[in-house]
């Protein structure tokens, strides 16, 4: 298929990891940002082909992974409102709040609708004009721009019953987190692909001069990730550092420039907390002042006070790249895709669930 | 979720030999036996409606025992308020279903409305097993060859875009069809150990309880597992591992390893088999569980699913 099994040659593959092989010379450890990445890397085994010096953690790229409990509740919370339909990409449902997760609020009498796309909820709140639509919005900066478009379009088309229950976050104050952090062991990023086709990269450049590391753009067949793990080994190799383009074929310096308009016009930059990593200041979307009225958080503000995260769960270790998902005392046993501790385990981008899908034999 | 309940209710409940052997159908004697229930949304999809997947899915289940067909029994339950003019189309296609085999007793129950999905159809059917044939989904012998009749994916693809309107450039059609004739070609030519069309819960689940009740491992080549260019790319688009997508009217057959070419002809001369393919073999190591060699040329465990796959985020 065209666009998909180029990049999935058994021969290039091979041709890429001499490549990888001939160049390394000594243990590096590299963050791949993206949970779509980590899916690409298990379930190919990439990870497991790999020469020796050469660790892959895996990142806070995985939108669901990184909402709060707290988040989880309040969707929860809303769903169970007899006047809200709350909609949400499929992604979220199976995601556990700290009592029950969306689908087991819907088997219990909530209105829950899975969503493909952001302005299927905008035309779901047009045919029930007399209930409130609650779109569940958990995304990096790739979901944001179909969902600036939703709240835009219901604006356009004077709905007052579209809400959106923001969840929006950025990678780079992320990587800043991690790369500041005492015990980090990131020394080179594969960055998100598909979150540059929408920012660019040009914000990736000062990250890469301040803290002196490769940031290689990656894609995400199996091809891809190869490329880019190279590129960050030969620069890391050479003693380089700065932002390399691995995902020509997509990504622009300078992105998608009306879809970055069209963020600049729904969404301001906030505070954000993250499961795992705690308030992460100007680290998340939230709605511009002149679309307030759309925000569920205060439409339907959050009763009561936000319930802590699982103290046993260690997504945030995850995260960051300190722990792999096996080290996990719970791994495979008190926490497994059935029974999930926390979203790692249970989203199609989590590392947990990655790692207990594709290679849990070999743990 | 529906193995648990297997495992944890009815098997403990209904404890019996004939149960145990954990096939499509029960064989009794020189009888198959086999029922199915069918809830599915929408009714009406491209290729088909209930109606035809209820009479294939239990002619199937007799097929995957190796029997002939003798007749078949429809239970309908009808929400009140049906359309008559539904219910006569579906109706039609499962008379256009069966063919010459009859739909030899039945029955109809109509529930309130809003307490059902318009209609649910249950049929179960017999069938007599040739002499000789013994099909039996736990004697599958490391050496073996697995064997698919056709491009996977396809039926629960077709009805995903429907159900969830999502628009591609062509129509998938279900492949919903009766695999009789296919498995009879097959029989005719080789010994064949295990018979099972993989439907809910894709290729993977079917594999994953042979792998369980033979206590063998399975190992699949990704790159030999047939799927359909448009089929590949919707998965693509949607975050679905094809391997866990229902199918209606696919086979897998596990054969010793002299019958698997003479099988894999047999099949592909068949009108349903044109697509047949060898996807992986039967072996002694890692028993109760399937792995998979990826198309770059490494390795990973295929899972059971739980639950249902549910689209990703981006």
């Amino acid at each position: 298929m065209k666009y998909i099994d180029e990049y999935r040659s058994e021969q290039d593959a091979q041709r890429l990891l001499t490549r990888i092989e001939d160049v390394v010379t000594q243990p590096w450890t590299l963050m791949e940002i993206c949970g779509g990445q980590t899916h690409t890397l298990m379930r190919s085994g990439i990870d497991r082909m790999l020469p020796e010096p050469i660790t892959l953690v895996h990142g806070p790229g995985c939108p669901v992974c990184v909402t709060p409990v707290s988040l989880i509740d309040h969707a929860i919370e809303i769903a169970r409102r007899p006047e809200t339909i709350l909609a949400s990409f499929g992604d979220m449902l199976r995601v556990p709040g700290s009592d029950c997760d969306l689908l087991s609020a819907k088997s219990g009498g909530a209105d829950v609708r899975m969503m493909y796309s952001p302005l299927d909820a905008v035309a779901l709140a047009q045919r029930n004009p007399d209930r409130s639509v609650v779109f569940f919005a958990v995304g990096f900066e790739t979901t944001a721009p179909a969902n600036a478009m939703a709240v835009r379009r219901a604006r356009d088309l004077g709905l007052t019953n579209f809400f959106l229950l923001s969840s929006h976050v950025l990678v780079p104050p992320a990587m800043e987190a991690i790369l500041s952090d005492e015990g980090n062991l990131v020394q080179g990023f594969l960055a998100a692909g598909h979150v540059c086709t929408v920012m660019g990269y040009e914000e990736y450049e000062p990250l890469a001069e301040r803290f002196r590391i490769p940031i290689t753009v990656t894609g995400f067949e199996p091809l891809d990730l190869l490329h880019g793990i190279y590129l960050t080994v030969k620069a890391l190799e050479e003693g380089r550092f700065g932002v390399e383009n691995q995902y020509k074929r997509v990504v622009q310096r300078e992105g998608n420039r009306p879809a970055r308009a069209l963020l600049d016009e729904v969404f301001t930059v906030c505070d954000r907390a993250w499961r795992g990593f705690g308030v992460i200041p100007a680290s998340g979307f939230g709605l511009a002042p002149d679309f307030k009225a759309f925000d569920a958080a205060i439409r339907f503000p959050l009763a009561g006070e936000p319930a802590p995260e699982c103290a046993e769960c260690i997504a945030g270790e995850v995260l960051r790249g300190r722990q792999k998902p096996h080290e996990c005392p719970a791994f495979g046993t008190r926490c497994t895709p059935e029974k999930p501790l926390g979203a790692p385990m249970v989203s199609s981008e989590g590392a947990c669930a990655a790692y207990y899908a594709y290679a849990r034999h070999e743990l | 979720m529906t193995q648990m309940l297997l495992d944890k209710v009815f098997r403990p409940a209904f404890r019996n030999d004939l149960l145990e052997a954990q096939h499509d159908g029960a064989r009794i004697g020189d009888l198959a036996f086999s029922t199915d229930s069918f809830v599915v949304h929408p009714l009406f999809f491209p290729g088909g409606n209930i109606g035809s997947l209820a009479v294939h899915g239990t002619l199937n289940d007799l097929a995957m025992c190796g029997a002939k067909p003798l007749a078949l029994s429809a239970g309908f339950i009808l929400e009140e308020g049906f359309s008559m003019e539904s219910l006569w189309k579906i109706v039609c296609s499962m008379r256009d279903a069966v063919g010459d085999i009859p739909i030899a007793t039945g029955d109809t129950k109509v529930v309130d409305r809003g307490k059902g999905d318009g209609v649910y159809i249950n049929t179960s059917g017999i069938g007599v097993v040739p002499h000789g044939v013994v099909i039996d989904p736990s004697s599958a012998e490391p050496g073996d060859v697995v064997l698919v009749s056709g491009e996977i994916a396809t039926h629960g693809i077709a009805i995903l875009s429907v159900r969830e309107g999502l628009e591609f450039e062509t129509v998938l059609e279900t492949d919903s069809a009766w695999l009789g004739p296919l498995v009879d070609a097959v029989l005719q030519t080789s010994h064949v150990r295990v018979l099972r069309d993989p439907t809910r819960g894709g290729l993977a689940s079917t594999l994953h309880e042979i792998a369980v009740s033979s206590q063998v491992g399975i190992r699949l080549e990704e790159a030999a597992i047939p799927v359909r260019a448009d089929v590949r790319g919707a998965c693509e688009i949607l975050g679905l591992d094809p391997l866990y997508v229902a199918n209606e009217g696919k086979c897998l057959a596990i054969v010793p390893p002299e019958d698997a070419e003479h099988a894999l002809a047999a099949m592909r001369s068949q009108p349903l088999g044109r697509d047949a393919a060898r996807i992986g073999e039967v072996v002694a190591d890692h028993a109760g569980s399937v792995r998979l060699k990826s198309r770059i040329g490494g390795e990973r465990i295929v899972d059971l699913m739980s639950g249902e796959q549910l689209p990703r985020i981006c």
